[in-house]
C-alpha cells in the first residue's frame, strides 16, 4: 500500500508536523504516517562556508534510509538549505520520483523583520509540502495562479497561491494514486 | 511561466561542474522547460547543432573554450538562442564584455532563485518579442511593397522614379498637383520606401481644420487648455517621432499657423498648446497642395520663408488627362477591385465605355475616375460596363456636345483616333479619310500634342 511517509529533520517542530496530517490525506487520498522514531541529523550537509544545509544530499540520505519505502518520502526541516548553484532554496524534489525534502525556514515572518505568525506559516509549509510533493508524482509548475503547482520564490508567491491544486493538476494526481 | 500544452520552452546549460549542471536541469524540468546539459564547448556546440534552443545558460570560465568564445560560436550556429552567463564574482569584467557582444544578462553564483526565475522568463519574453518584430517588419514590407501606383506613361513612371529617389533620404518633399491626382498615395510612397517606414505616417489635413483646431492638432494640448480639452493630448508632430508627417492642403493654413510651422521646421521642438514643456520630434515633412503658392506669396497671402522651407524637393504629379494612356488600366485595376468588394467578378468595361473614358478630361483625377467606375459597377448589368452606366455629364461630355462649334467636335474626334491608333498618323489619316499633311496642319491648327 504506498504512502506519505514525514521525515522529521533536527531542529523540527513535532506538533507542526502533525497538523500537516489530515490535509495532506485528503489532497493525495493516501495514508499519511509520521517516522517516529529515526529522526534525521543534518549535520553531514551543512556547508560551513554558506552556513546552509546542501537539500541534494538530505535527499541522498533520505533514499538510503527508506530503501524499501512503497511511495513518497517527505523530509521537513527548520534549517536553512541550499543547492550549490543557487543561494537558496525553499525545498527540493525528486521529479516523478520518490524523495523530497522541505525547510519552514524562508516560510517565517520574522525572517523579514514581521511579527510571528504561526497560523499564516502552517499555511505556507502545507502549500509547499503539497507543492513538493506534487513533483515526486511527476507534475510540473503550473502556470495557473491559484494552484498550489503555481511556482514560488518568494513567502508573498506562496501567500498568493492556494492550498489545492487545479482542476487539470488534481485529475493528473487522481489518475496516478488511483 | 511556461503552459503545459504548449510545446515547452528549452534551455540549454553549459557548465564543466557537475552538480551545477545536475541542480539547474532539475530546476527547469520542475518548471516544465524542455533541459539539456553539456559539459564543455565541444558538446555545447554539438547540442546547438541538434537545435532549436530558446535559451543557453553559459558558464563563462570553463577549461579549454571559454563561455565567451562559446557564445560567439553558439551566436554562428543560431544567432535567436538568447544567451544568459553565468559568472562567480570575480569575473564580472566578462560578464559586462559577455553582454557587449549580445548576451541577454549575467547571474552570479550561487544564482538567487528568484532573480533567476524572473531572467530566464524575461529573456523568453524578449526572444518573442523579437521574433513577433521580424515577422510584423517583414509583414509591412509586403504591404509597402504592393504597387498601388497604377500607370505606364512616362509622366506617372517618372513621378515613381522620383519617390523612390527622394525616399531614400530626409528631404522635405513638396507634391503639387490637382486634386485626386493621389497625392497621399505618392507620400505613402515615399515613407514606405524610406529608413523611416516602421514608424508612423501620420497625415494632416490642413484645409479641413479651424486655425485653432489644427493648431492643437498638430502640437498637442495640456489638459485645461481650453474648454473641453478634459485630458492631455499628444499632437501630430509628436505622433510623427520616427516617421513621417504629410501635411495635405499646407497652401490653406492661416499666416499664424505658417510661422509656428516655420518655427517647427527649423527647430524641430515645439510645445503643446497651453504647456511650458519643450518636445523634440524627429519626422519628415511630406507636404501637398493644389495651390498656385507662387501666386499666393505675391499676394500676400503665403510667406515666401516658408516657402523655401517647404519647396526643396518638388514632385509634380500630372492630371489624368495628360495621362490617357493610363486611363484604360486605371479603369481595370479600380473594376477589379471594386468587382472583388461587390462580388461582380464577371462584370467587364465595353470598348465603346473605355473611350468615353479615355476621352473624357477628368477634372476630379482618378479619384473621380474611382467614383465613376465604382458607381458604375452598382449600376451595370452583366456582361459589361455600358456607356448608359456612367454619369450623364461623362457621358455628353466624352461625346464632345457641350462644344458649340464643328470645330470642337472635330479636334475631339481627331484626337480620339490619334489615341486609339496610337498616334499612328498614316492608320489616323485612314480612319479619318483625310490625307496626312491635312491631318498634320489640324493637329497644328488645334494644338494636339502626342501623349
Amino acid at each position: 500500500m504506498p504512502s506519505i511517509l514525514i521525515v522529521p529533520i533536527r531542529p523540527v517542530d513535532h506538533a507542526e508536523l502533525s497538523l500537516l496530517i489530515e490535509p495532506l490525506i485528503s489532497t493525495f487520498t493516501q495514508s499519511v504516517a509520521i517516522e517516529e522514531s529515526r529522526y534525521i541529523d543534518p549535520a553531514f550537509a551543512f556547508d560551513s562556508y554558506r552556513n546552509q544545509f546542501n537539500s541534494t544530499s538530505i535527499i541522498t540520505a533520505l533514499l538510503e534510509n527508506y530503501p524499501t519505502h512503497q511511495g513518497k518520502i517527505i523530509g521537513i526541516t527548520t534549517v536553512d538549505l541550499f543547492v550549490p548553484v543557487l543561494t537558496y532554496v525553499f525545498g527540493e524534489a525528486q521529479l516523478d520520483g520518490k524523495a523530497a525534502v522541505l525547510s519552514s525556514f524562508r516560510l517565517r515572518e520574522e525572517l523579514f523583520g514581521l511579527v510571528p505568525n504561526p497560523e499564516l506559516e502552517r499555511i505556507r509549509l502545507l502549500k509547499e509540502t503539497v507543492h513538493e510533493l506534487g513533483h515526486t508524482f511527476g507534475l510540473i509548475h503550473c502556470h495557473k495562479s491559484e494552484c498550489v503547482m503555481h511556482p514560488s520564490t518568494s513567502a508573498e508567491e506562496i501567500d498568493v497561491k492556494g492550498t489545492n491544486f487545479c482542476e487539470e493538476c488534481a485529475q493528473t494526481i487522481r489518475a496516478i494514486v488511483r | 511561466m511556461t503552459e503545459k500544452k504548449s510545446t515547452p520552452h528549452s534551455i540549454m546549460i553549459v557548465d564543466d561542474e557537475l552538480i551545477v549542471r545536475e541542480s539547474l536541469t532539475k530546476w527547469f524540468r520542475q518548471d516544465g522547460y524542455r533541459v539539456e546539459s553539456a559539459e564543455d564547448a565541444n558538446h555545447a556546440i554539438k547540442l546547438m547543432n541538434e537545435g532549436p534552443w530558446d535559451l543557453a545558460l553559459l558558464d563563462i570560465k570553463m577549461p579549454g573554450m571559454s563561455g565567451l568564445d562559446l557564445q560567439k560560436r553558439l551566436k554562428e550556429i543560431d544567432k535567436n538562442t538568447s544567451v544568459i552567463m553565468i559568472t562567480a564574482f570575480a569575473s564580472v569584467e566578462s560578464a559586462v564584455q559577455a553582454l557587449k557582444e549580445g548576451a541577454f544578462d549575467y547571474v552570479t553564483k550561487p544564482i538567487d532563485p528568484e532573480h533567476l526565475s524572473h531572467l530566464v522568463t524575461n529573456a523568453l519574453k524578449q526572444k518573442k518579442l523579437v521574433e513577433e518584430n521580424v515577422q510584423l517588419r517583414e509583414q509591412i514590407s509586403g504591404i509597402a511593397k504592393a504597387n498601388e501606383i497604377v500607370g505606364e506613361s512616362q509622366q506617372i513612371q517618372k513621378v515613381i522614379e522620383l519617390a523612390k529617389t527622394v525616399s531614400k533620404t530626409d528631404t522635405t518633399v513638396m507634391l503639387r498637383g490637382e486634386s485626386g491626382t493621389g497625392k497621399e498615395l505618392i507620400a505613402r510612397v515615399i515613407h514606405a520606401n524610406s529608413t523611416r517606414r516602421y514608424f508612423p505616417i501620420i497625415a494632416v489635413d490642413c484645409g479641413a481644420m479651424a486655425e485653432s483646431l489644427l493648431e492643437s492638432e498638430l502640437f498637442g494640448h495640456e489638459k485645461g487648455s481650453f474648454t473641453g480639452a478634459q485630458f492631455r493630448r499628444k499632437g501630430k508632430f509628436e505622433l510623427s517621432d520616427g516617421g513621417t508627417i504629410f501635411l495635405d492642403e499646407i497652401g490653406t493654413i492661416s499666416p499664424k499657423m505658417q510661422v509656428e510651422l516655420l518655427r517647427v521646421l527649423e527647430t524641430k521642438q515645439f510645445t503643446r498648446v497651453g504647456g511650458n514643456e519643450v518636445i523634440s520630434s524627429d519626422f519628415r515633412v511630406i507636404c501637398a497642395t493644389n495651390r498656385d503658392l507662387e501666386a499666393a506669396i505675391k499676394e500676400g497671402s503665403f510667406r515666401e520663408d516658408l516657402y523655401y522651407r517647404l519647396n526643396v524637393f518638388t514632385i509634380v504629379i500630372p492630371p489624368l488627362r495628360e495621362r490617357r494612356q493610363d486611363i484604360p488600366l486605371l479603369a481595370e485595376y479600380f473594376r477589379n477591385k471594386h468587382a472583388s468588394a461587390m462580388h461582380k467578378a464577371v462584370i467587364e468595361i465595353s470598348p465603346n465605355t473605355m473611350d468615353m473614358l479615355v476621352q473624357y478630361d477628368w477634372p476630379g483625377n482618378v479619384r473621380e475616375l474611382e467614383n465613376v467606375i465604382e458607381r458604375a459597377m452598382v449600376l451595370a448589368k452583366p456582361p459589361a460596363i455600358q456607356h448608359t452606366d456612367l454619369p450623364f455629364q461623362l457621358a455628353s461630355k466624352a461625346h464632345g456636345l457641350q462644344a458649340d462649334s464643328i470645330a470642337a467636335i472635330e479636334r475631339a474626334h481627331i484626337e480620339m483616333i490619334l489615341h486609339r491608333s496610337g498616334w499612328n498618323i498614316s492608320r489616323s489619316a485612314d480612319i479619318l479619310d483625310i490625307d496626312r499633311v491635312t491631318l498634320y496642319n489640324k493637329i497644328t491648327k488645334y494644338g494636339l500634342k502626342r501623349p
